[in-house]
């Protein structure tokens, strides 16, 4: 089989670490695929390159395929997901001031994140009392976990995401700047960011993403749709080199390697990443340490398999927050984007059994268990939501 | 217009200026180009003038290059929006009909809340939206630039504001490239000199005797004499 050559982009973070390693300790070679991977700046810039075909394919987040399937927000081009690069890897990182003042009014483990969500409400109704300009919170991108887990997490203590404090988007690289220079009091963004807050001393860990969701998706191996039938075996050999490289990065005798490689590709210091990987992290400057076997997973509990249940459940916040407006027709379109047919073909593995994961496959810490095919229901749960487009965020 | 657009836009101030080399050949004509939409029709022009255009780039000169191309073209209403802290703040306020960004900016995620927001006077939509003018993408991602145009302006208006700004994308990539080159002839002839002088004085050489032996020598190891008189210059640091 003569050589595919790939132009793959990706952000750098560590929850590409499994398009990278797949490169860069080649397991993309022995697939026969000559990948060119392209660091990008901008989801914006990682969507258009590879709707226009100038990617083949490219590292993405989650709810962004959904969302361009969809045309929401954008032009509508069918994308799909057929290999989830990792599950988890985010946090919430606040200023040490918000982050004591938390703790403060916390009634109970602010460490609980209904706890913590609690106390952010009463936070920010001292500063309304007080006339104080509303609390700023910096999430990457509309169509992000980082978005729908802040909301999520702020809304369980009653806290409205669109009246309360003001969502602005920032892109990663300026998240702790903007945290320094006060521009946000917290943020949502994934791994080495909210660490290098912690080492700068402007900010603490006060959630992993896993705190709020056990098992989601965080970034996916994504293609055009015609791209997937037209070059099939391409894009199969790209799922196992994928696969192997998710496996490759779990054994914990490879961490070293793994590590420093990531690191390297990232710029950043080799700690950063394998605290990350280990799920053992320093969440406050004053050397306080938190550690979850769940911050990221790359390779372990079927993570790589792509579940439409979790488009659904996107879906279901793109409704939520008043993105889109709620359809049977657009949640089944959605479910059909994340492709565990292709997954499973391409490894030749059975579809797996039940993992003894939460029970609706995603266990977020409050609210009902979530149901696909039953977004209206789900949704009647919660007190906060929108209809219509979210208001206008306009940081000082 | 604000004192911070105003501080920013060339002409202003003598560094404002950009003397742009070759101009004549990258001037972009609203009449007469070949590209679609330029048959629009004149009343078209006589409106075009009337668009409000943002130009957000933190490279000023850059920004400066395009500012001035749209002034020459006929486009009075352009500002520029040199930082991002509060970007959307300023998109809000002069409420833009096109906003030009570049694509390596990492302010263009910012710019896509905009398409979520309802408050804002006119939704943008992205230049990549229409993919039937794929070549004019193309031109547009190899040049650096990414535009954002108001939903509902056609696509005519603002193709030839499109065209220029992709050619003074280009323009500035140049002027970049020969900078760095005039930058790296200057250093390599600072090397050299120095290299001459420690030669004259430790070898009792003339200027050019000195110049000739390393000529010869980077003719003998197959070099670049620039590598030779850094050598020169090495050995001497080490030797002091």
């Amino acid at each position: 089989m003569s050589e595919a050559r790939l132009r793959i982009g990706y952000i750098p973070l560590v929850d590409a670490a499994a398009l990278l390693i797949a490169v860069d300790h080649g397991f993309a070679a022995a697939e026969g695929l000559a990948v060119e991977l392209v660091r990008e700046v901008s989801w914006s810039n990682v969507r258009d390159k590879l709707n226009i075909g100038l990617f083949d394919a490219a590292h993405m987040l989650a709810p962004l395929p959904i969302a361009s399937s969809l045309g929401i927000g954008h032009v509508r081009v069918p994308l799909i997901a057929p290999f989830n690069l990792a599950l988890n890897g985010n946090a919430i990182t606040v200023t040490p001031a918000l982050h004591a003042e938390l703790a403060a009014l916390a009634d109970g483990d602010p460490s609980d994140p209904l706890v913590s969500a609690r106390a952010l409400a009463r936070v920010v109704a001292d500063r309304k009392a007080k006339g104080a300009s509303p609390l700023n919170f910096g999430m990457t991108f509309p169509f992000s976990n980082h978005n729908y887990q802040l909301r999520y997490w702020m809304a369980a203590g009653g806290v409205d995401p669109d009246e309360d404090v003001r969502m602005v988007v920032l892109p990663p690289p300026y998240m702790v700047e903007s945290l320094t220079n006060g521009h946000v009091d917290g943020f949502c963004v994934g791994a080495p960011w909210n660490s290098v807050a912690v080492e700068a001393s402007v900010g603490c860990i006060q959630h992993f993403g896993s705190e709020l969701m056990v098992r989601l998706p965080e970034k996916m191996l994504v293609v055009r749709q015609d791209w997937a039938e037209n070059r099939a075996p391409v894009l199969a050999a790209l799922i196992r080199a994928l696969a192997k490289a998710a496996e490759h990065i779990e054994a914990i005798e490879h961490r070293a390697e793994v590590t420093a490689s990531i690191a390297s590709r990232l710029d950043v210091e080799p700690s950063l990443v394998s605290r990350t990987l280990n799920g053992v992290l320093k969440v406050a400057p004053d050397g306080t340490m938190r550690s979850t076997d769940r911050y990221i997973v790359v390779g372990r509990e079927n993570a790589n398999r792509p579940d439409p249940a979790h488009a659904a459940w996107f879906y279901a916040q793109m409704v939520r927050w008043g993105q889109t407006p709620l359809s049977e027709e657009a949640n089944a379109i959605a479910q059909s984007v994340f492709r565990p047919d292709l997954y499973d073909a391409a490894l030749g593995r059975p579809a797996p059994t039940n993992d003894g994961g939460p029970r609706d496959g995603i266990g977020a810490f409050i609210g009902p268990d979530f149901v696909p095919g039953d977004v209206a229901g789900y949704l009647k749960a919660w007190d906060l939501k929108r209809s219509g487009r979210p208001r206008l965020s306009i940081v000082r | 217009m604000t004192t911070a657009t105003r501080r920013a836009a060339p002409g202003d101030t003598a560094s404002g200026r950009i003397d742009l080399p070759g101009t004549c050949e990258l001037a972009v004509t609203r009449k007469g180009s070949d590209l679609p939409g330029s048959g629009a029709p004149s009343v078209g022009e006589q409106r075009d003038a009337s668009l409000k255009i943002a130009i957000v780039d933190e490279s000023p000169i850059r920004a400066a290059i395009l500012a001035d191309g749209l002034r020459e073209a006929g486009l009075t209403h352009v500002e520029l929006i040199p930082e991002t802290h509060n970007l959307l703040a300023r998109i809000y306020a002069i409420d833009p009909d096109v906003i030009i960004i570049d694509l390596e900016s990492p302010s263009r995620d910012m710019l896509e809340q905009m398409f979520q927001m309802s408050r804002v006077v006119k939704r943008p939509v992205a230049m990549f939206v229409d993919q039937s003018d794929a070549a004019s993408i193309q031109a547009a991602v190899d040049a650096g630039v990414s535009a954002y145009i108001v939903d509902g302006l056609k696509k005519e208006r603002i193709t030839n504001i499109l065209d220029l700004c992709i050619s003074r994308f280009h323009a500035f990539s140049r002027l970049q490239s020969e900078l760095d080159r005039a930058k790296d002839a200057l250093e390599e002839r600072k090397v050299i000199d120095r290299a001459k002088g420690l030669l004259m004085k430790v070898k009792g050489l003339s200027e050019e005797q000195a110049y000739a032996l390393l000529r010869k020598t980077a003719m003998n190891e197959n070099k670049k004499i620039v590598d030779i008189a850094q050598s020169v210059v090495t050995a001497a640091e080490l030797f002091k």
